[in-house]
Formats: C-alpha cells, sequence, structure tokens
C-alpha cells in the first residue's frame, strides 16, 4: 500500500539565535567585517520515515531529539533545508493546542476563528459548535474572553476544535499532558474513534506507557538521527533499557 | 500549480475574513462611541489641518474656498488608508509570529487581511467625505463612481508594498523604524493639503519628485472623479495600474522568495 506521509531523506537545519541579525546596521556590519557567519545546528538529519494508512505512530526520545521538528515539518510548518516530505490527505494538528486562539475574544468567537485556522467552513463548524460545546464542558463560559480561561479550560476547547474534522491523518504533540484525567481520558477515546475510522495518528509523548498503550509502531529518535524504528514492542523495550543504562 | 493556489486561497477565505472581523470587534471593543470613531477620527484630523491650512491655501484651483475642504479630505483620507494599511502588513508576519510556528497556514493571508482591514475602515471614513461634501455644497457628479478605479488600484499597490514590507521585517526589524520616517516623508510629497503646480510652479524639479510619488498620483485621480467630476484620462488609468501592478509583482516576487525562512527567524 502507499504510504500516506513519505518523509524522504529530510534535514533541518537552524541557524542559531544568537547569530541572527536582527537590525540592518548590524547586518551590514558583520557584512563589512566578514563575520557573517551562522552556526548551524541540525534539528533532523536524514530521516526517512513512512507512515501507513491507519498507523499509529509514535514518536519518542529525549528533549531535543527533534520529535517536534519531524511534526512540524510534516504538518508543513517547516520546509525541510533538504530531502522532501508528501503528505497524501488532510492534516489535523494538534502541535500547540489553541495557538489559532485570540484571548481577548469569547469563547465563542475563537471557536470560529480557531475552526477557519484549520480550514474549516463556517457552516460546518455551525453544524458541529454543539458537538465542540458538549466535548470541552465549558457551555457556562462560552460568552466569556478567553484570557480569563484556566490552560486546562483553554486545551479542551482547543482539542474539541480539533478534531470535530475527520481528517486523513492527525498530528498530536504531548497535547494530553494538559488536562485533568477524566479529561485525557476522553481525549485517548476521541483519537481512537477517529483511528477506527480510518484516520492516520501520530503521537508525540513522553508518557511510554501511554504509546505502548496506543500505538502499533514507534520511531525512536536521537540528535536529529533516527534511532530505532518498529513495532511498538521491541522499540520501547530498547529505548527504557538504553535510558536505564545512561 | 495555478489550481492548487486557488484551492489553497479558497480553503483560508473564510479565515480571511474572521481575522478581519476580529480585528475590527478588537478596534471599537469597551468604546462608547464605537464604530463612529472611524468617521469621528477622520473628520477631526481634517478639522484640525483645515482650519491650520485653510487660510494659506485659500484659492486652490478654480478658486472656490469651499472646494479646498474636499480636496484636503481626499488627500488625508487615501493616505492615511496607505499608510494605516502598509504599516499594519509590515508587522502582520512578526505579529502572528506564534501562530505561524505551529500551524500551516498560507502566509499571504495576514499581510492581505491587514489590507481589507484598512480598506474597510477607510470606506467608513468615506462617510466624512460625504459629511464634508454636503456640508460644502460640493456637487455630486456621476463619476464619483469611478474613484473605485483608483482605490483599487491604490489597495494592490498596498499590498504589493505590504508583502515586502513584512517580509523585510522578519529580517530587519529596522524596517518598521525606517518606514515610519519614510511615510512621513512621502506625506508631504503626497500633496495632501497644497495644490503643487500652483504652489511650486517656480520649481519644476519638485513637481516633477512630486509627479514620480504614485502616491499623489492615485489621490489626484480621486480628486478627479470625485471632486471635479472629471473621467479618467488615459495617463491616469494607465499609471494608477501600472504601478499597482508593478509593486505587487514585485511584493509577490520578494515575498515568495523569502516565506519559507520566515518560520527560522521569529
Amino acid at each position: 500500500m502507499e504510504p500516506i506521509i513519505q518523509v524522504d531523506n529530510v534535514s533541518m537545519r537552524f541557524n542559531l539565535a544568537k547569530e541572527k541579525s536582527e537590525s540592518l546596521k548590524e547586518y551590514f556590519l558583520q557584512l563589512v567585517k566578514g563575520t557573517l557567519r551562522f552556526d548551524e545546528f541540525y534539528a533532523l538529519k536524514e530521516v526517512s520515515l513512512d507512515v501507513q494508512p491507519g498507523d499509529f505512530y509514535g514518536l519518542i526520545g529525549l528533549n531535543g531529539s527533534g520529535k517536534s521538528t519531524l511534526l512540524k515539518v510534516i504538518s508543513g510548518v517547516y520546509k525541510p533545508s533538504s530531502g522532501t516530505c508528501r503528505v497524501r490527505g488532510t492534516i489535523a494538528p494538534l502541535i500547540e493546542l489553541g495557538a489559532g486562539f485570540d484571548m481577548d475574544l469569547t469563547a465563542r468567537e475563537n471557536i470560529y476563528l480557531n475552526g477557519t485556522v484549520l480550514g474549516f467552513s463556517p457552516k460546518y463548524i455551525d453544524a458541529h459548535f454543539e458537538e465542540i460545546v458538549e466535548f470541552s464542558e465549558l457551555r457556562e463560559f462560552l460568552d466569556v474572553p478567553l484570557k480569563n480561561y484556566s490552560s486546562g479550560m483553554v486545551a479542551r476547547l482547543a482539542f474539541a476544535v480539533a478534531t470535530i474534522t475527520k481528517p486523513d491523518i492527525l498530528i498530536a504533540d504531548e497535547i494530553l499532558a494538559v488536562g485533568d484525567f477524566l479529561f485525557q481520558e476522553k481525549c485517548e477515546k476521541r483519537m481512537q474513534a477517529l483511528m477506527s475510522g480510518g484516520t492516520t495518528v501520530i503521537l508525540v509523548s513522553h508518557s511510554i506507557e501511554q504509546i505502548e498503550r496506543m500505538c502499533n509502531k514507534v520511531a525512536w529518535l536521537e540528535h536529529g538521527r533516527i534511532k530505532m524504528n518498529g513495532p511498538t514492542q521491541e522499540v520501547c523495550e530498547a529505548y527504557k533499557h538504553t535510558t536505564r543504562e545512561q | 500549480m495555478l489550481k492548487l493556489y486557488v484551492q489553497d486561497f479558497l480553503r483560508y477565505r473564510y479565515l480571511l475574513y474572521n481575522l478581519i472581523s476580529r480585528d475590527f470587534k478588537l478596534k471599537y471593543r469597551r468604546s462608547i462611541l464605537g464604530v463612529a470613531w472611524s468617521v469621528l477620527n477622520p473628520l477631526m484630523m481634517c478639522a484640525v489641518m483645515f482650519v491650520v491650512f485653510a487660510p494659506m491655501m485659500g484659492g486652490i484651483r478654480g478658486g472656490a474656498g469651499s472646494n479646498y475642504a474636499v480636496y484636503l479630505v481626499i488627500g488625508q483620507l487615501l493616505f492615511t488608508f496607505f499608510r494605516e494599511a502598509t504599516t499594519m502588513a509590515m508587522s502582520s508576519i512578526m505579529g502572528n509570529a506564534l501562530l505561524l510556528r505551529k500551524v500551516y497556514i498560507p502566509k499571504y493571508i495576514f499581510p492581505l487581511q491587514k489590507i481589507c482591514f484598512a480598506m474597510v475602515n477607510c470606506l467608513f471614513s468615506f462617510i466624512a467625505l460625504v459629511i464634508v461634501m454636503v456640508v460644502t455644497g460640493t456637487p455630486l457628479h456621476a463619476t464619483i463612481f469611478l474613484g473605485i478605479y483608483p482605490l483599487l488600484t491604490l489597495a494592490v499597490f498596498s499590498l504589493g508594498a505590504g508583502m515586502i514590507l513584512s517580509a523585510l521585517a522578519v529580517f530587519f526589524r529596522d524596517v518598521i523604524h525606517l518606514w515610519e520616517v519614510f511615510t512621513t516623508i512621502l506625506m508631504w510629497f503626497s500633496a495632501i493639503f497644497y495644490d503643487p503646480a500652483q504652489q511650486f510652479a517656480s520649481v519644476p524639479l519638485l513637481i516633477a519628485a512630486i509627479n514620480c510619488n504614485p502616491i499623489y498620483q492615485y489621490i489626484t485621480a480621486f480628486r478627479a472623479t470625485v471632486l471635479y467630476g472629471q473621467l479618467l484620462s488615459g495617463a491616469q488609468v494607465a499609471i494608477c495600474g501600472v504601478w499597482a501592478l508593478v509593486m505587487l509583482a514585485l511584493g509577490l516576487f520578494v515575498f515568495k522568495k523569502t516565506q519559507d525562512k520566515f518560520v527560522l527567524y521569529m
């Protein structure tokens, strides 16, 4: 079967923040002095990964190993410095919940704003409005500006908006870490439901047991390279083993 | 390829609309007079300018003193549109850095949205223009509708400029400060409250410089249709159109060349 996501030899290079010239004066000064150099840093190096339709793929690795960068390359936020990334289908990115929210607007207004950020039409949001309110359990607070919400409440609303669609691919970056355990269970159920409807899921989590419970395949990233890639059991065992050794 | 762009745009047109309505809501939230400010603000600005400059510029074109108010208001409104639109567009990419780093959205949506928002404001401020025209008894000509042409081409011109500025501002924050200075200079060369032919008749070089200012050309074309009831000359149509297309092409080129690097510098 044709892979739904094809990451082929992708490298992602960043110029380190201290080197970026933020003013014209600095830029020209550095240019004249010949010190205009960028310290390069590879967040991803020659990563290849095929995801088949219907996979529940887990990404694991220590902090700074490139998991989030890989997700952003897949969802189109970053364009890889080299290599290609091909995606066949629609993506619902749950990379950082509530990125499209405006804290000065009410929840009701934000549902429409964030919905359109994700590319839904207002009609579609109208039709699913009840569902969003129901799922987020925020009915009494619908007309309160979001700045008065707790972070858990924002996350609930964001998750509810992002998952009304039936995307081909759902990308989730540690979003389940927020919210209380009841809501986490609810989110997991919603993700399982999407899965059974044929959605492919990519999940980043530091909770190994959550990965083991939900994923069928796992890729292990280390320093921007894929260290191991395969069935959940194998990779997770190896990961836990090495982590303990270090 | 083109089909893909169109599809992308259609998918995000609701976002464009929602962002404009957000800006609008936030601008007037908690203000008692609300939208009325869109009319009052330019009206008051122009009143101040009128009081200051009218005694000096008395007999502009045709000598009818009542025309001067309209002459000034048109210049002021169009220039304010250009300055507002480009200034807002300039920081639009930076201002949405948080969003652009998290979700894929076509990036041109942000400068485009600011131009549209400025246009909405500008249309509201035209109520002020109508008020001034009625009060001063300026005859309403049918050619008023032709004013749409310089207005739209000015919007396209501003979009091009806004795209260049927004891209540059990501890499060099200085642009934001430079632009403020530049638009102030530009304002003096836009003949908002004077008539160059009359004031600088003895300095042809200055008149030539003013003629090179596209904003002056747009304002002049708009005045011709709305204030003087003239049809646009072929030259005017060409000047407005060419400036707009050249600036838009330049804007698209710069934006497309640099947009993939935006996220790395925000």
